[in-house]
């Protein structure tokens, strides 16, 4: 469905395009998120782009309260912490995103096996502007 | 099919900087001191000039002090150009990867005596950038742009292990208790201080500034205070984690055959596992290190012994949720034991499976480069008995050493026995 190479670069485009993209193996039906270009399960070489649900649910978190640079540069850090997490999607595959939607002054309260939804995240402004990976927990 | 190495090799010398935080000192100066105490600690005498070549773990001296291409200015150093110097870079692993090359470039016959070390220079960069570095041994493309820190990450695997295991954060706090206990002991660690030191050091503190003196009930009273342990990533607080350190390890090591000719008393390298592994995310388990378990298999399987035959381990307790699960991926407690098991004191130096009896990554220091091969300084003193008061009784023969790079892209396991 795309010609686009299998590369974080061609990912985060599909994602500004609000588009959760993974490559899946049509030799032994693995899919893969983040994409690869090679399978590691039958060395198949060959991969195609799949769009994926978005569903999926919380396999692991924390909520992070010493940031690092860039986050602090997108508002958070002590006084506004924020929760990272582990995503298994409903095709299967595992992916780290952050987590919105989630009570992060009380992180005891947030628990693994949530259902979640993907969400796009927009930071930075003109040329710098760029779309992260999120999830949200479904009401 | 099980590999052996082409001879044997063992460790005939070993010294180590002092782990702490030194403004005005780079990582050669670390260096130096770690080799002189590495010449002083040979016992028959050495001449530095029999050593063949270096190989230097060193994680990311280009970011914290501006400076690449080390491993030749530390074989300037310490007088020993023009012989080949080779940095080793594999995160937290890279001095422990470091030696399994030194003992592969014995084994293979190609160099007698070859010269480990391990270096990093921490503490010159403010903190947001120290965590910054870090953060660059994981997947900067698909892990750090969710927002993930070297902390968060282990947080993320403690949340998986206590959701799994129905585990209580108290077990990480026995931890880090029990390695302050440990490194009180040490007088080469960052904190040579207990838990109940610090809390009597903040009381005397507050008393000379003439503020109200704070009151813990115990310690773990102290731990749980969010004002005393804030918290970094939570489950994770401070004193979950280990510091931003400066420290220099090293190491001599000679083929088999010309052991005797330094010490009577050499350490005998018996196994070596490593093994690789992708991001945090894409792996079948959270809740332990699939290629710790990996390297532990490999180097079991070379020296022929199992885990209950092993009396001390130094384990890569770079956050007290990876000692826990480094205890599992070891096999010295079956997977969701080992939480039980540091809470009942097992891996006290008094318990019955003694870990990071240096005081571990957590209170000895962790300036990452360095951090593997400082744990083989500790088996060392441990199997010559030379550990003073942190000595383990029974004089133990086999000890083990469990290095882990980033949050286990790498592992690397090596086994020592005294004969
Ligand atoms: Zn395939």
């Amino acid at each position: 469905m795309s010609e686009k190479p299998f590369t974080g670069t061609a990912f985060y485009a599909f994602l500004k395009e609000h588009k959760l993209m993974g490559a899946r193996c049509p030799t032994c039906g693995a899919i893969y998120a983040p994409p690869r270009p090679f399978c590691p399960a039958c060395f198949n070489a060959e991969l195609e782009w799949v769009e994926l649900s978005g569903a999926g649910r919380l396999a692991s978190y924390s909520v992070i309260v010493i940031a690092p640079t860039a986050m602090i540069e997108a508002g958070y850090g002590r006084e506004h912490p924020y929760c990272s997490g582990v995503v298994e999607l409903a095709e299967g595959p595992c992916i780290s995103a952050q987590i919105l939607g989630v009570d992060v002054a009380h992180p005891e309260t947030i628990a693994i096996g949530t259902p979640v939804k993907v969400a796009f995240i927009e930071r930075g402004e003109g040329e710098a502007q760029k779309t992260f990976l999120g999830f949200e927990v479904v009401p | 099919m099980q590999r052996k190495p082409g001879r044997g090799v063992a460790i005939v010398g070993a010294g180590m900087s002092k782990f702490g935080a030194f403004p005005g000192l780079a990582t050669r100066d670390l260096f130096v001191e770690a080799f002189r105490e590495l010449l002083a600690s040979v016992d028959k005498g050495f001449d530095a000039r029999d050593i063949e070549a270096l190989y230097i773990g060193n994680f990311s001296s280009d970011l914290f002090e501006g400076q690449a291409h080390t491993a030749p200015i530390m074989a300037d150093w310490v007088g020993l150009t023009p012989r080949p110097a080779t940095r080793v870079e594999d995160a937290c692993a890279s001095s422990g990867v470091a030696f399994r090359e030194g003992l592969i470039a014995i084994a293979s016959g190609l160099y007698d005596i070859v010269l480990v070390g391990g270096i990093e220079k921490m503490t010159d960069l403010p903190t947001a950038r120290v965590t910054d570095t870090l953060a660059t041994a994981a997947d900067v493309t698909y892990e750090t742009p969710a927002g993930f820190t070297f902390p968060g990450l282990y947080a993320s695997m403690a949340t998986a292990y206590l959701h799994a295991y129905g585990a209580t954060p108290e077990a990480f706090l026995k931890v880090g208790l029990k390695n302050h206990e440990n490194g009180a002991l040490n007088p080469k660690a960052q904190f040579g201080q207990r838990i109940a030191d610090i809390i009597e050091a903040r009381k005397a503190s507050a008393a000379k500034k003439g503020k109200p003196i704070p009151t813990w009930a115990d310690e773990l009273a102290f731990l749980n205070d969010e004002r005393a342990n804030p918290v970094i990533a939570w489950p994770l607080r401070l004193y979950d984690c280990s510091p931003i350190s400066d420290g220099a390890a090293a190491l001599l090591l000679v083929s088999e055959e010309l052991a005797r000719r330094f010490t009577d008393a050499p350490l005998y390298v018996i196994g070596s596992g490593q093994a690789s592994d992708g991001a945090t995310h894409d792996r079948p388990t959270l809740t332990g290190i699939p290629a710790a378990q990996r390297a532990a298999q490999l180097a079991y399987a070379m020296a022929g012994v199992t885990s209950a035959d092993i009396q001390l381990a130094e384990v890569h307790d770079c956050f007290t949720i990876a000692e826990i699960m480094a205890t599992e991926d070891l096999g010295f407690f079956a997977p969701g034991e080992g939480w039980r098991a540091a809470i009942e004191g097992r891996t006290a130096r008094t318990g019955d499976r003694p870990i990071n009896t240096s005081g571990g990554l957590k209170s000895k220091g962790h300036p990452v480069g360095a951090s593997g091969a400082g744990q083989v300084v500790e088996i060392w003193k441990q199997l010559r008995g030379e550990a003073g008061a942190r000595q383990l009784p029974g004089e133990p023969c086999l000890g083990l050493t469990h290095n882990v790079g980033g949050t286990g892209q790498t592992c690397v396991v090596h086994i020592f026995e005294r004969r």
